[in-house]
This record gives structure tokens, sequence and C-alpha cells, in this order.
């Protein structure tokens, strides 16, 4: 069974000589239970395909679909009790002024559950926070206290597929391996489908189980986590950023012309 | 081994209400001509140690030490006139994010030339220049172009390539760099570290490279301090940081997922209050 389908996703900024081709031609399947990974440097388009799977990104073509309901312009509420996202800056992503307690009882509203009470102390403990955090405000919390609060945001309209999105890149490694396990516990316990964007291949490997690697906008590879792992990769790409991921000192002297030299607008 | 910086039982403390929080409790190291790490996870204290060598922790906050010196000059009683010549001319420090650290309206050109003149007493002209060779120095194609440019105009990488180069215009002793690559692609980040290196190398430069990455620290220093709670609870060979003994840095290694070598389960670190108290053993070097 099939949870995500892209088929030829193209997604643009802009307009005339200003338009950015973020994504190109992109296609690929997710199954339900399984976790998928996008890898790829700055600027390679993985984030944009969580935004236009989301839509957050307005301009698009190509087909989406999700548990085989094809996905038209506009997102319905349906749509927001299935799919749910982690956003990358735990720091940003929650209101300053708001409660955990708010946080997560808005969310519940909208989703119409009545029993909130009873919900925000679960979904609470289910992130491995206790009740003493129901009524902290964000700038008493942690970095990776406030990513379970995100995670638990996300958990509460009991979605089946997760959109993570760089979801450990702003913690320490000690609190990454704690988010991780998290992650991997709800996976389990929920049944979720992931897709996870990262640029660290060794965090993606640890929670996907296939791959694919992204350049410019283009999908280059898809690969099972077990050909990543023996490096038995076929495109160059692949391998190049393999290479730079486990060795990070070259010991050749500097290139005085960088193959990989851009100017992005951003 | 010249001995270009000596630092003595650093403390680095803040004024809160709720009391004093002490960021740098006692760190004692030397640094020569070598690349000497500090690792930890935020928090530990290890910006708050770069920063106070340099002098630029602010009121409320105070810095003391029993000794903190640059080739004998001792900096902690330096007159703040003096110190500003320290700085850029001796001690450089490259700051975490180049988005926050160049100036927005100015353009990269007008920064550079700025920077140098504030140091040298040169000509526009020459300090233009000597911009231009710099930014050639960290492999930046198209000189010319990037000095007309504005920040928002360059990539990470690129930013971070300027703030390199603007650093050793003046072609100090030390170099600090705070995270200098944790905001970059892993193959941006190879570029830079390689261009650091390779300047460390040819001007024999003492650097100290502050990094929550483990693995990039093993294979890129010399020498590295693990902190903990603002204390040095380990010194080792950068090389056998991988058979270190603290169990604060074993448990940040296994923490780590590893490419080849899958886990079912990441080993979360357990915390114990001892390591916070353990006397530093810094001084042992």
């Amino acid at each position: 069974m099939t949870a995500l389908a892209l088929s030829g996703l193209n997604v643009w900024f802009g307009d005339g000589p200003a338009r950015v081709d973020a994504v190109r031609n992109a296609s690929f399947t997710v199954a339900k239970g399984e976790s998928f990974g996008l890898v790829g440097e700055s600027g390679s388009g993985k984030s944009t395909i969580l935004r236009a799977l989301t839509g957050l990104a307005p301009s698009w073509s190509g087909a989406m679909s999700v548990n085989g309901k094809t996905l038209g312009h506009r997102r319905d509420r349906d749509f927001f009790k299935t799919v749910q996202m982690v956003f990358q800056d735990p720091y940003a992503a929650l209101h300053p002024r708001h409660t955990v307690d708010q946080v997560l009882s808005e969310t519940l509203k909208l989703h119409g559950f009545r029993d909130t009470e009873t919900r925000i102390l679960s979904l609470l403990d289910g992130v491995g926070l206790g009740p003493a955090f129901r009524f902290r405000y964000p700038h008493q919390l942690s970095g990776g206290q406030r990513q379970r609060v995100a995670i638990a945001r996300a958990l509460a309209p009991e979605p089946a597929i997760l959109l993570l999105d760089e979801p450990t890149s702003a913690l320490d490694v000690s609190v990454q391996a704690e988010i991780l396990n998290l992650l991997m516990d709800l996976r389990d316990e929920h049944k979720l489908t992931f897709l996870m964007v990262s640029h660290n291949l060794a965090v993606v490997a640890h929670m996907c189980e296939r791959i694919a690697v992204m350049q410019n906008g283009e999908i280059v590879e898809i690969m099972p986590v077990e050909a990543m792992r023996s490096m038995q990769v076929t495109h160059r790409y692949t391998a190049d950023l393999l290479n730079d991921s486990i060795n990070y000192v070259r010991s050749s002297p500097v290139d005085p012309s960088p193959s990989v030299e851009r100017v992005d607008p951003d | 081994m010249t001995l270009l910086l000596d630092v003595q039982n650093l403390w680095v403390r803040f004024p809160t209400r709720s009391g004093i929080f002490e960021a740098v409790r006692g760190v004692s190291f030397e640094l020569g001509k070598e690349r000497l790490g500090i690792v930890g996870e935020s928090g530990s204290g290890k910006t708050m140690t770069g920063r106070a060598v340099l002098r630029l922790i602010r009121p409320p906050g105070q810095v003391t030490a029993d000794r903190m010196s640059l080739d004998g000059t001792e900096l902690l009683t330096l007159p703040e006139r003096d110190m500003r010549k320290m700085r850029g001319q001796r001690i450089s420090m490259i700051m975490q994010d180049p988005k926050f650290s160049l100036n927005p309206v100015m353009t990269i050109g007008q920064q550079m030339v700025e920077a140098y003149r504030v140091n040298r007493a040169v000509g526009r002209a020459e300090a233009m220049q000597k911009s231009l060779d710099m930014l050639r120095a960290v492999s930046i194609r198209d000189p010319e172009r990037v000095l007309r440019a504005y920040p928002h105009e360059m990539s990470g990488g690129m930013g971070q390539r300027i703030m390199i180069a603007m650093m050793l215009i003046p072609d100090p002793d030390i170099l600090i760099a705070d995270e200098p690559t944790s905001a970059l692609d892993v193959s941006v980040q190879g570029q830079v570290l390689t261009i650091m290196d390779d300047l460390v190398r040819q001007r024999g430069m003492g650097l100290i490279f502050i990094s929550h990455d483990l693995n990039l620290v093993a294979q890129f220093c010399d020498r590295v301090l693990i902190m903990y709670a603002g204390r040095v609870v380990e010194t080792c060979k950068a090389s056998d940081l991988h058979d270190a003994g603290h169990p604060y840095t074993r448990g940040l290694l296994n923490s780590l997922p590893q490419l080849d070598r899958p886990a079912k389960r990441l080993e979360a670190l357990q915390r114990d209050p001892a390591w916070a108290d353990a006397p530093g053993d810094g001084a042992a070097l």
C-alpha cells in the first residue's frame, strides 16, 4: 500500500527571467510504514518537496497523492489529519508567547477533538515530557524539549504520515540521539510513515530504509540504505557526497578553481 | 614548541537574579603553533572561552584568570585601547554564522577595506588590492565581482570564506574559529577546512577550533579539549579521541549515528552530576 506518491513533480518560484526551478521532474513512492529519506546540499530542493506536499509552495505541476488520494492545489482538513510536519528549527517553530498547553490545545481544537485535557497529558507523556512541562513557555525549555513539543504538536491530529525537515540539525549530538530514538519509538507505536529530509547522511541512514539523493532540484539516485552503507552507489555525485561526509579534510592542496562554487540568490 | 597563548584558571561569571552563573569554571590551556579543538555541547562554555580570550565578554559578565597572556603580554590588564590593537592584528575570531557577522547594507569590499584600514595606516587602493589577494587566497573565483556584491548575494560557504579572508588580512598570530563550518554543507565544509588548514600551516598560526562535531575535530585538529559544564573534563591528542577515557566523551561519541555501523538504537547520554564537579585537568597538558 502506497502512502505517498509523487510523479513528475516540478516546483518553481517566480516568473519570467526570475523563475527558479527548485524541483524538476521528481518521482518516488513511499510505502505505508516505510521511512524514506531525501538528502542533498542546501538549495538542492529537498525541503521544497516537503513544502509542495503540504501546500506551502503554490506553483507546482505534476502529480502528488496521499494514501491514493490525488492532491489538488488546496488542502482540506482531512489532509492535515493525515499528514503533519516537524520543522527544522525548534527555536522558531513555537510561538514564544504561547505555553505548551496553548500550543497543543489549539491544534487539538482545530482538529475537532473534545477531550483536550486527557489528550494533552498523553501527548506530553508520549514524547517523554511530564505534566510539569504543560504550562511552560518555549523560553523555559531547552532545544531538545522544544523539539519534543513540536513533535507532540505534529502527533496531536493522530496523523499517519510525518514529514521531518531536518528535525535534529539545530540540536547537540547527545540530544539528537534522544530525539532520533523518540522518533523511532513513535514510529513503531503509531505505525507512522516518515518522509525525512536531512543533509546528514549518517542520520538519514540510521532512520530510513530507502534514500533519494538530490542535486540541483533533480533526484539523481534512489537506493536502499544497505547500498549506501556499503558505498555501492551508481551516481558520481552520490559517491562525492558520501566521501565528503566521511573525510572532512582533503589531503590535496587547495584547488584554485573549485568545481562546486555557486552564488545563491538567497 | 613556541608558546603563543597561555591561559590559566579562567573563570567567566554572569550575575543573574537567582545568583551568579558560572559559564567557564577554571579552564587552563596553552596554545602553540598548532590546531587546538574545543568540543562540548551547547552551554558547555566553549564559545565563552573563545570570547574571553578576546575580552569580548560585556559587563555585567566578569572574566577572571590567574594568567591570560599572549607572547608574555597579559591580556586581562591591558587597557581597552591596546586591547583593540590586539583584536584583529594579533588574535582574530571567525564567528559561527556569516549571515549575522557581515553588515547587510555594506558591500563586501567596503567591509574588508574598512576592517583593514582600522588596523593599518594604508590607502584605499592598497587595502582594495590586499582584499582581492585575500579573496583569491580563500579560493573565491572572480573576486572583483564579490567585492562589489552585498552579503545577501553570497551563499553560506562564500560568506564564511569571506569572513576568513577578512580575518586573515592583518595576518594574526592566533585564529579563533567558533563553529566556522556548522552552517555549511558537507562539500563546502571540506573546502573551508582545507583553506584554513593550509593557511595555518603556511603562516604558522595558532588555531583554536570550537566545534560540537567530534568526528570533524578528530580529523582536523592536533589536540582536543573536551568541555562539560564550564570545565575541561579531558584533553587528548585528536588522533586518540576515539579511544578517549572520560565517560562524557565516550557518551558523546556513542550517541553519533555511524554510516558504516548500523545500530538499532542510539545510545543516549546518561549524565553523571559528578562530571561537573570533577577538578579540571586542563593544566596537565
